[in-house]
């Protein structure tokens, strides 16, 4: 346990300087001013909605980009700039001599991949949050406060995480075993066209591709029945859908899988 | 007494065979390096030095065969094993981002150590002016002292270093030679180090082994090594060399080589050698010069490396 929290530590102070890091803070950041400042400029456009139409939009703007391509993209990313740090310095050989065990290495690489899309995704909430907040407080129009959408996005982002897991697992083995980044980056982007073209055309068996997990959780967010008032429609998560499953079992079967090819590797 | 006898040998393998693909690069290994020995491994590139190494870290796994360190079989007990290793594999492995004290300290981090040590190891190669410039920048000289630096680190019992003097100028390789032979004197280190340069390390060895084609050939210690080559008697003549090596060959001895004016004959003895001289001198010869001398090891290497080549 020790190895794996030094090793942990050390996979922070290694990437503290690098955009593998500093993507977690910038992509959350850069977005959500890019749709913030659209609202702001153009309130003529959603001023007066009513406030859970208005977060819808306005969350639903910054989310949607997220889940439909940049979410597996930024996976695609960080799983590789983990890795990609070992394979340039020609470090692996370096890391499996020294006293800590193969799997401390492994798992702290792996849970620090999934911390920082945690972290992205952690600051996507709360930026959003944040900044519709101040939206309101700058223009009074925006109504914001009539809506308290706080449980609902934290329950989005947490079934969006949940979602990334499969693609992580899968991304995360393909940067370990290959140094470059061609290889990991085709095969993570036409899964995820592949995710997009079964989640579009509702395909019975899109739950299995784990590339269009992230998709399926936001479509399947927004109910409209049983509204109390027409129009206005009922948020709330179910966060345990089948892809949700899907994806967990997927994680964790290849992280341990990955752990054994570990294991096994030849350092060269 | 046994015991005691493990106690004195820190690398130990036996029979050590490995394949890569259906390449056969290690053969039947058997090391046998003593504690608070200078073990120079030596080997033309390709003979599988960097192989034999990573099976001693237990980067590779071996076929067959067993390794013992410190009388610990290494893959039963690999985290023990290897806290007492430092090593340097190859070229150095340095983040490139980071800079030379950064690369220090995350080892630190990793082995627990205090910053006082990154200071010292810094101070020790030579590093500390340069310790704030990214590792990447650094030539090839300054990266290999800092992958020196990385081994020393953990203050470990024992040293593995692969080619460590790769790219090293002279002054550069007279203190690293130093400062290995100040660990193993001062402080009862045990330095493993791979080369395919003899010159190297002939100056700091205290036992050899030479491995070709994944055959080791040779191990010892340098005297044995030095035993192993036929002493030959120099001489420096005056007139014609060609013509004086027939006037000794017809007396019975065995010219071994002659070069410009100088002869070389099998040693025998030191009448021999008086002989030698009282004939050439009754040949009209001046003799400027008759010396017993050994064969370089440098040769003597070659003829190890070749003979088994052939």
């Amino acid at each position: 346990m020790k190895g794996f929290i030094l090793s942990f530590k050390s996979e922070f102070y290694k990437s503290r300087k690098t955009l593998g890091f500093w993507a977690a803070i910038l992509l959350p950041l850069l977005i959500v001013l890019l749709v913030f400042f659209g609202f702001w400029a153009h309130p003529d456009k959603t001023a007066n909605l009513p406030g859970v139409i208005l977060w819808m939009a306005y969350a639903g703007a910054i989310s949607n980009v997220m889940g439909i391509l940049l979410l597996p993209m930024y996976i695609i990313f960080i799983a590789y700039s983990v890795n990609s740090i070992e394979h340039k310095a020609d470090t692996w050989k370096t890391l499996f001599s020294l006293p800590i065990s193969k799997w401390s290495v492994y798992t702290a690489k792996y849970l620090y991949a999934l911390f920082l899309v945690f972290l992205a995704l952690l600051l996507f909430y709360l930026f959003t949050l944040g900044s519709g907040n101040l939206l309101a407080m700058i223009n009074p129009k925006f109504k914001f406060h009539d809506y308290n959408i706080n449980v609902f996005l934290g329950e989005e982002y947490l079934k969006l995480f949940l979602a990334s897991l499969g693609i992580l697992s899968i991304q995360f083995l393909l940067s370990l075993v290959w140094s470059d980044f061609l290889k990991p980056m085709g095969i993570g982007f036409i899964g995820t066209i592949a995710g997009i073209i079964l989640v579009s055309t509702k395909n019975d068996y899109d739950y299995l591709l784990p590339y269009a997990h992230p998709l399926m959780a936001l479509g399947s967010l927004i109910k409209h029945n049983n509204a109390p008032v027409i129009g206005i429609p009922v948020l709330e998560v179910d966060l345990f859908t089948k892809e949700i499953y899907v994806s967990l079992i997927v994680g964790a079967a290849i992280y341990i899988i990955g752990f054994f090819i570990v294991q096994k590797k030849s350092v060269k | 007494m046994l015991g005691n006898k493990r106690k004195s040998v820190v690398i130990q393998t036996e029979g050590l065979s490995f394949t890569f693909g259906n390449q056969q690069v290690v053969k039947s290994v058997s090391l046998r390096v003593p504690a608070g020995s200078i073990f120079g491994f030596l080997g033309p590139n390709g003979a599988g030095k960097t192989t034999t190494i990573k099976l001693l870290l237990n980067l590779l796994h071996a076929d067959s065969g067993s390794i013992h360190i410190f009388g610990q079989e290494i893959k039963a007990n690999r985290i023990a094993v290897l806290g007492q290793i430092g090593s340097l594999i190859e070229q150095p492995a340095i983040y490139a981002h980071m800079t030379g004290r950064e690369n220090l300290r995350n080892r630190a981090l990793l082995l627990q150590l205090p910053h006082s040590r990154v200071e010292e190891m810094l101070a020790l190669v030579h590093l500390k002016t340069a310790a704030d410039k990214k590792a990447g920048r650094y030539s090839l000289g300054m990266k290999q002292r800092l992958g020196i630096a990385l081994a020393l680190l953990s203050d470990p019992q024992l040293l593995i270093l692969d080619e460590p003097t790769n790219g090293l100028d002279p002054n550069g390789i007279i203190e690293i030679r130093q400062l290995l032979m100040k660990l193993v004197h001062e402080h009862g280190k045990t330095v493993f180090i791979s080369s395919h340069l003899l010159g190297e390390i002939d100056k700091m060895a205290t036992h050899v082994g030479i491995i070709n084609n994944g055959e080791m050939l040779f191990q010892g210690s340098l005297e044995e090594l030095e035993a192993m080559s036929k002493p030959l008697v120099q001489i420096e003549v005056g007139g014609n060399a060609a013509e004086a090596a027939a006037a000794i060959t017809s007396k019975g001895h065995t010219v071994a080589d002659v070069e410009q004016d100088t002869l070389f004959v099998d040693y025998l003895s030191k009448e021999q050698m008086g002989e030698i001289n009282t004939l050439l001198n009754q040949k009209g010869y001046v003799v400027y010069s008759i010396t017993k001398v050994q064969k370089d090891l440098e040769n003597l290497f070659l003829d190890i490396t070749q003979k088994a080549g052939a």
